[in-house]
This record gives structure tokens, C-alpha cells and sequence, in this order.
């Protein structure tokens, strides 16, 4: 688009400030005695706000169930409400109808300062640093230098020590392994009583914990979120066994960790129907009848499976811990101790 | 009485004055003006939702207990009974119902948690579709951006404090990104969490960045943004004698002592009155945290969504592409890297980064304290709404399964559809946005040029009816041409007529294609003369069918103006 260059450049000229436009209580003294009664009204009302809230402490009962407490909140709330809001809205109009409304102009002034002051300033710093000695003829290598490296290292003297002790014994080797052993029964959770396989119908669903885990008396809670597993029992022919798994179910029972491979949920969700495990935090989908493989969703790797058998006495039991780190990827999640974990993450 | 306050008060001013030499301070700031404008209440907003949150959060302390240590529930609350828990979980149910208005309190508190990032927001994009980060703001648009994402770290280490099994799966959710960042992520976790999750230190080392270290920051950076505030005294929105030079408005004493000072009061209570009547996070419905159990449809603190829709939107596996690999036995799990590290990432650093990105399309060297309206500045209005449109995706897919559940929907279509709409919706609202913004700048040139219609129709000799339109007045026609009418740059040729390449030309070039891609599309302000020109043809100005021009001639220029106005633009 061009603008005609034959014209002048002429530009607009600002018309300045708009007339000021008196306001009711400006020219009419009823309106102005109005405002002021108006004004006065609402700090009355803040005075009435601050009386419920003060009398409604000490007049009402605070009970002890959730209506009758929030019955008491919001009594005492209402009345900070108007105490507040009685102060606002007054001085807000006492601002807007009484207070002055005709604009004032004011001049700013570029943030840079002056020439001079920059100049001076130059100056000042260049003298200081010739007092300090460094500006003079002798370059002082060696002083800034250590200097220099003396700031640079001397927060490690606090910062080593301190960082280094929040983190523990750093063992993150820890997220590989949980307390299944050889043998732990599965018990139910929360209450730890070991699941018969008899117990497990078709279809159900068992939040389960490593028996003995309540027992801990150290990291119980550690523990716990690494180690809970889902036991569900699907119709024998509904079950996809996954090669090189063939004997870690047992009759069509599986037992799979119930934290989610994306960022940790527990995948507590199962529907029945389609055999689907759904984490709720970010909707991961497993399908547990194929290897709780990744069917939807942020995850990318299938829960881990927990071998399971049957002990003498009728009960669920592990083979064997998980043979890869439960939960979330992190960086060094193949490495390590686990040599099967590679062999098992197809 | 008069008389000896007078005295009173002149003698304390006397002697702090004699000990402090505070009269110039006073002098100084108790008339500075302040430009009205309702938009510039946002910041106030944010300013005393944290003011509440301070004084609501000193007698939360009176009561709350920092712990791990496990106990047995023995309180009021029959649901409870015999249930093991954290101390600070048994404190937050003490506080809640034995503590006569403790629950109220506690839910002033967060109801002004919720509220204070989401003025904070506001005000940032009010400062941003205004221009008001432009120089000499840019640091203060620093200042502000490192509030906001300070406000998200406010906002979600008290959220963690009461141990909840809501606020817990949201710190596992934390632990699991955290472990995705490549090589120091398993490091992270354990420092945070001394150990491993969820350890035995996590909440009193929340507690203490919680009510230490990041209000203090907040508290600081505030004095910071406030100074420069009144250092760079306030923006103004255009209209008649506001120039970038002067400042029109009213004196801080008393107008904006009464309206800012009463707008606190209205702040606190309008967020009392939302802690008296709206039950915010019921902790003792969720029950204490414990890693196995979890509920469907509970959503994070509103200001954490757009992170969870994030990593609800990413796909584990794209087809048979899966987003983690590994490499030489070394995990990279993109699937969470993208969505919560990455990307919120390159959110912040492209609105930190702003103020700059847009001063080098300009090249404007300029101070610039009278503010845009969002129409003048196309380009960054576009930008401005393709965010948030980027963002309202993120926040939507965050609660997809309430949407889901609320309109019988499937809640994998949801997914399918929000994941198609994060590449497709922002560049769409980008383009609307920038069309509809030149559209009202193209509709500011009609009216300065033909006024507004009267709807008064007037019939001419010849029989032609014609609607009278009415010429704008002098303040209305100023706010419609006056705007920085701003062309690309022009990029000089890389070689000197030596054939000497100029150094710095790669930086020079991108700005000019940068400069391209903002002002190419422009519509340019009436200038006084196409104005005069219109209303010589006749248009607009209803005194002009009295002149006794032949009706006949005065038609056909109308037209042909018209025409040479539809091609220009």
C-alpha cells in the first residue's frame, strides 16, 4: 500500500486533553450530600460485617461434622465478606463521586541519564579502580586471578556438603528392585492377608501388596509404591500368554505392577469387558489380556509382569521379583545389575 | 480538637522528617499521577491476592505441623477413625475441624492461591496485547515473568503440603518427570525427595520453600516491579494530549490512595466470600496419601493443567513410532520429555524472550509509553491468541475426562481430536486473529474518513438517496489515525560495492525477514490529506450537499475514490 507522495506530509494535530465533564456532585449540592451518604452507608455495612464475624465466633456452636463446620465457616466468612468489602466499595466511591476527576498532566523524562552523569560515572569508576591499584601500570595477574577463582569455587565449600546430604545414600539403583522375593505371598491391600487362588473368581480384581509389607518398620511407604500389584483372573481363553512367559499365571491369573510405565500413577482402573487397565492420571490403557501391553496413551512400555505360582497351601505366591524396574523410565534403566531386563523389554 | 491534631501530627512529621529526611520521598510520590484504566486493576489483583495469602498463610502456621511421622487419627472426623497418616495430614484435619474458622482460613488461602496466578496471567496478557513491554519496560516484563512462573512454584509446593492422596499422585506425577530428564533425572529425584519417593523429608522441605524462600523471592521481585513502576511512571492508553512524553491521570493522594487502597479491601473480600461459600480442596474426602489408591475425574490446581493436558496428549506410540528409545542401553523418554520439560520450556522462554523478539522487527529505538490497542499491532495480537489458544488445548485436554464424562464423549476421540487441534488451532487463531485486527483497523480508516452513519437518508434533487453520515470529532478521529505506523526494514545488500561481505549480515537478514513477517500486512493511518481528499469528493461531511456541485459528478468521485480505496488496501 503507498500513500501519495505528492501530498504533504501534514499529520494530524492532538487535540489535547478532553474537557473535563463535571460530575452530578460536582454541580448539584443534593447529589453531593447523596455521595456522601452513600459513602457512609458502606462503611456502616464493614462495621455490621465485622460484628457477625466477631459475635459469630463466640455466639455459634462449632459442631463437629462437616455441615455444621461449614456452617460456622461460612457465617464467620460472610462477615470478614461485607467488614471487607464495605471498606472498598466506600472508599472506591467516595474516590470516584467526592474526590477530584479532573486529569492533571505530568512530564516524563527519558530513563537514560545525561551525558554528564554517564561521563562522571565513567570517571568515578575509573578512579576507584585505580585506587584499588589495578588500573595503574602494574596488570596484577596473579590478584585478579585468584580472586577470580577463590569466588568462583568457594560456594562448592557450603554447597558440596550441603546437596550432597539431601540426597540420601543416592543409591538410585533402588528403583530396580521391589520386596518381591521367591516365595512372598500376595496378600491384599490394605489389610495383608495373603490371597488364596481359590478367592480369585473370573473377572476379579485383587489390590495387592507383598505380604509382610505392613510389618516393615523402616520405608514401609517406599516400599509400598513400588511394590503394589494388580491380580486379575481372566477365562483361561481370553488370555494371551506371551512367549518366554508361559508359566508365570496360573490358570488364567496374572499379576501385573500397578504402577504406570508414563509417570507413576497407580493404574487403578479395570474394566472387565475388555480386559483394558486404564491409568486416570493421563489415560495410559493396558490390555492386560495381551501382556498389558500399551493400547492408548503416554505410556510407550507395558506394566511389568510379576511370575506368580501356587504354594502348598492354595496361596499366590512370587516366583521371583520383577525382572525390570517398575514405573517410569529413567536414563539408567537397562543398565546396572538386571541382567534379564533386556531380554524381557520386547 | 482541630487544632491540637494539627499540632500533633506536625510534630511526628517534624521528628521522623528531622531523622529520615522522608518530606522529599513524600513530596515526591503523594502527587504522582496514575492514568485510569480499568484493565490496570489486573496487577492490583495479583498484588492483593498475595497480600491474603501472606496474612491468611501466618495463622495457617499456627497450626500446621511439617511432618512425615506417621500417626494413628483419633479426631472428630468418623471417616478418619483409626486411619494412619501423616502428622501434616492429622494437622490439616485438626486445623480443619477443630480449629473454629480454621477451615476458612484454610480455604481463604487457596481460594487467593488460585486467584493470584490467574491475575497474574491476566495482567500479563493485558501488558502483552497493550505493548506495554516495550522499552524502557522490557526488565520489568522480566520481573513480572519471573512472578508468574514464581506464583506456579507458590501455588504447587502448598498444594503438596497436606499429604493428600490428590496432591500425592500429583508429586508422583512430578517424580516421574523429573526421573525422564537424561542422565542427572534419577539424581534430581533423590536430592528432592531425600531418597527415594516419597521418603520422609519431602513435606518440611516444601514447608520451607513454601513459606520462606519463594515468597520471599515473591515478596522481593514484587519491590522490584512496583519500583520500576513508579520509576517509569505508569502506561497510558491513547486519546487527546497523551503523548509518549507526559503522563495524564490522577494524583496517587488521594484518588489512588481511595481507589487502590479500597480496591484491596474489595480483593479480600470478594476471596472471603468465596472460602465462606464454596468448599475448596475437601482433604478429608481424599484421605491421606498413600501410593496405591486413586481416583478418577480429580483434576490438579487449575494453573498445573496445561502440563498434565500436555502429557495426556503426547503419545507413548504414533503408529508403530514409539516416543522412547533407547539408546546403547541409555533410556530417552521423549514421551515425557516433550510434553513437560520441553515444552513448557520453550513457553517460558518465548514469552520471557518477547519484548526483544519484537524490538528487533521494529528496530524501534524509541521510549513508548502510550499503549497499542490490540488492533494497531496485528502481528502480535495473532501471536498473542495463538498461545492462549495453544494453551486453553492443553488446559482442555487436562480435563478431558470430565469433558468426556459431561458430554458423553468418547474420551480416546477427545485425545485423537485435541492432538490434530495443538497443530492446527494456534496458526488458525494466529491468521483469524491478524484478519480481524486489520479488519477493525481498515474499519478505523472508514469512519475517520466517512463518519459514522447517522441514519438520516436525504434525497437529492436528482432523486438519489444518500444516508447523511456525521464526521467524527476531533478526540475520536485522534484515536483512530494515531499509531505507529511501522514499515519492514530493509535489509542492505550483503556485499559493499567492493564486494566486501558486510559482517553481521546472517543477524541482519533474519531480522528483516523477522521485520517482514510483522509489519508486510499493514494498514496505514488517514493521513490528514486522503481526509481532506474525501471530504473534497463529498463523503461523509453532510454540508457538503449544500455546496451546489453537480449531484451527478459528486456520485461518480465518490466511486471512483471508493475503487482507489479498495485497491490500496
Amino acid at each position: 500500500m503507498s500513500i501519495d507522495n505528492h501530498t504533504e506530509h501534514v499529520e494530524f494535530e492532538d487535540p489535547g486533553v478532553p474537557d473535563h465533564r463535571p460530575r452530578k456532585a460536582d454541580v448539584d449540592d443534593k447529589a453531593d450530600k447523596r455521595a456522601e451518604r452513600q459513602t457512609a452507608f458502606l462503611f456502616g455495612l464493614s462495621i455490621v460485617g465485622t460484628l457477625i464475624a466477631v459475635v459469630g465466633y463466640f455466639a455459634i456452636d462449632l459442631g463437629e461434622d462437616v455441615e455444621s463446620i461449614q456452617r460456622f465457616t461460612m457465617v464467620l466468612g460472610l462477615g470478614i465478606f461485607l467488614a471487607m468489602i464495605g471498606i472498598g466499595l466506600g472508599a472506591i466511591h467516595w474516590a470516584k463521586t467526592l474526590m477530584r476527576d479532573h486529569e492533571m498532566v505530568e512530564e516524563r523524562h527519558e530513563m537514560r541519564s545525561s551525558d554528564e552523569a554517564r561521563e562522571g560515572a565513567i570517571q568515578d569508576l575509573k578512579d576507584g579502580v585505580v585506587d584499588s591499584g589495578l588500573g595503574g601500570p602494574k596488570r596484577r595477574t596473579l590478584l585478579k586471578g585468584s580472586l577470580i577463582t577463590a569466588l568462583a569455587i568457594a560456594p562448592l565449600s557450603v554447597l558440596v556438603p550441603q546437596i550432597g546430604s539431601m540426597g540420601g545414600d543416592w543409591n538410585v539403583s533402588k528403583f530396580r528392585h521391589t520386596m518381591w522375593t521367591a516365595g512372598t505371598r500376595l496378600a491384599r491391600d490394605p489389610d495383608g492377608t495373603p490371597i488364596k487362588a481359590s478367592d480369585v473368581t473370573i473377572g476379579s480384581v485383587f489390590h495387592v501388596i507383598p505380604e509382610g509389607l505392613n510389618d516393615l518398620e523402616h520405608h514401609l511407604i517406599e516400599e509400598k509404591a513400588k511394590a503394589v500389584v494388580l491380580l486379575i483372573r481372566l477365562d483361561p481363553k481370553d488370555l494371551n500368554v506371551q512367549p518366554g512367559r508361559e508359566d508365570w499365571s496360573f490358570d488364567g491369573i496374572v499379576a501385573y505392577s500397578k504402577i504406570c510405565t508414563h509417570v507413576g500413577c497407580p493404574v487403578a482402573l479395570y474394566e472387565q469387558q475388555t480386559h483394558h487397565l486404564l491409568c486416570p492420571c493421563h489415560q495410559s490403557t493396558f490390555d492386560v489380556a495381551n501382556g498389558a501391553k500399551v493400547v492408548f496413551g503416554p505410556a510407550k512400555r507395558p506394566l511389568p509382569q510379576l511370575p506368580i505360582a501356587v504354594d502348598d497351601d492354595g496361596y499366590i505366591v512370587a516366583q521371583r521379583d520383577f525382572e525390570e524396574p517398575v514405573g517410569p523410565s529413567f536414563w539408567e534403566r537397562l543398565q546396572g545389575d538386571d541382567s534379564t531386563a533386556e531380554e524381557v523389554d520386547h | 480538637m482541630g487544632t491540637k491534631l494539627n499540632k500533633a501530627a506536625s510534630g511526628t512529621a517534624n521528628y521522623v522528617d528531622e531523622r529520615t529526611g522522608i518530606g522529599a520521598l513524600v513530596k515526591f510520590l503523594s502527587r504522582k499521577l496514575f492514568p485510569d484504566h480499568w484493565s490496570f486493576m489486573l496487577g492490583e489483583v495479583a498484588l492483593y491476592s498475595f497480600i491474603v495469602l501472606l496474612l491468611t498463610g501466618v495463622f495457617l502456621t499456627a497450626y500446621f505441623v511439617p511432618s512425615m511421622d506417621i500417626v494413628t487419627y483419633e479426631g472428630p472426623l468418623a471417616t478418619m477413625q483409626g486411619v494412619e497418616m501423616s502428622k501434616a495430614f492429622e494437622s490439616t484435619l485438626w486445623t480443619s475441624f477443630e480449629v473454629p474458622g480454621g477451615l476458612l482460613i484454610r480455604q481463604i488461602h487457596h481460594w487467593a492461591a488460585l486467584m493470584f496466578t490467574a491475575a497474574i496471567m491476566i495482567h500479563m496478557a493485558r501488558v502483552f496485547f497493550t505493548g506495554a513491554f516495550r522499552k524502557p519496560r522490557e526488565i520489568n516484563w522480566l520481573v513480572g515473568f519471573t512472578l508468574m512462573i514464581m506464583s506456579l512454584a507458590a501455588g504447587f509446593t502448598g498444594y503438596s503440603l497436606p499429604d493428600d492422596v490428590l496432591s500425592g499422585n500429583g508429586l508422583r506425577i512430578i517424580d516421574g518427570v523429573i526421573k525422564s530428564i537424561p542422565i542427572i533425572g534419577s539424581y534430581i529425584s533423590y536430592w528432592l525427595f531425600g531418597g527415594e519417593f516419597p521418603g520422609e523429608v519431602l513435606i518440611p522441605r516444601l514447608f520451607t520453600a513454601h513459606v520462606l524462600l519463594v515468597p520471599g523471592l515473591i515478596l522481593g521481585l514484587v519491590a522490584v516491579h512496583l519500583f520500576l513502576v513508579f520509576l517509569h511512571k505508569h502506561t497510558q492508553y491513547p486519546g487527546g494530549g497523551r503523548t509518549h512524553k507526559n503522563v495524564v491521570g490522577l494524583p496517587l493522594f488521594p484518588v489512588y490512595t481511595a481507589k487502590a487502597g479500597g480496591f484491596f479491601f474489595v480483593v479480600f473480600g470478594i476471596i472471603a466470600l468465596l472460602g465462606a461459600l464454596f468448599t475448596i480442596n475437601p482433604v478429608w474426602n481424599y484421605g491421606p496419601y498413600d501410593p496405591s489408591p486413586v481416583s478418577a475425574g480429580t483434576q490438579p490446581d487449575w494453573y498445573i493443567l496445561f502440563v498434565d493436558g500436555a502429557l495426556r496428549l503426547m503419545p507413548g506410540w504414533l503408529g508403530g513410532f514409539p516416543f522412547e528409545w533407547e539408546i546403547w542401553g541409555w533410556t530417552l523418554s521423549l514421551n515425557i520429555l516433550i510434553p513437560a520439560v520441553i515444552m513448557p520450556g520453550l513457553l517460558f522462554g518465548f514469552m520471557a524472550l518477547y519484548p526483544w523478539i519484537e524490538a528487533w522487527a521494529t528496530g524501534d529505538r524509541g521510549e513508548k509509553h502510550v499503549l497499542d490497542r490490540p488492533r494497531n499491532a496485528p502481528v502480535r495480537t495473532g501471536i498473542g491468541v495463538a498461545v492462549i489458544s495453544f494453551y486453553l488445548i492443553l488446559v482442555l485436554e487436562g480435563s478431558n475426562d470430565i469433558i468426556a464424562n459431561l458430554f458423553h464423549l468418547s474420551l480416546n476421540d477427545l485425545t485423537y481430536t485435541f492432538r490434530i487441534a495443538i497443530f492446527v488451532v494456534p496458526p488458525l487463531a494466529f491468521w483469524i486473529t491478524k484478519r480481524i485486527a486489520m479488519g477493525l483497523q481498515r474499519k478505523d480508516r472508514e469512519l475517520v474518513l466517512h463518519g459514522h452513519e447517522s441514519g438520516r437518508i436525504v434525497r437529492h434533487e436528482s432523486g438519489e438517496y444518500v444516508e447523511v453520515h456525521t464526521p467524527l470529532d476531533d478526540q475520536e478521529r485522534w484515536l483512530r489515525v494515531n499509531y505507529d505506523n511501522i514499515a519492514p526494514m530493509e535489509l542492505e545488500p550483503q556485499y559493499n560495492e567492493e564486494g566486501v561481505a558486510r559482517p553481521g549480515y546472517k543477524w541482519e537478514s533474519f531480522k528483516a525477514r523477522l521485520s517482514r513477517f510483522y509489519f508486510e500486512d499493514r494498514v496505514e493511518p488517514v493521513t490528514p490529506a486522503e481526509l481532506a481528499a474525501a471530504q473534497h469528493h463529498g463523503h461523509g461531511a453532510e454540508e457538503h450537499d449544500s455546496d451546489g456541485h453537480a449531484e451527478a459528478t459528486e456520485a461518480d468521485a465518490a466511486l471512483d475514490a471508493e475503487l482507489a480505496e479498495l485497491k490500496k488496501d
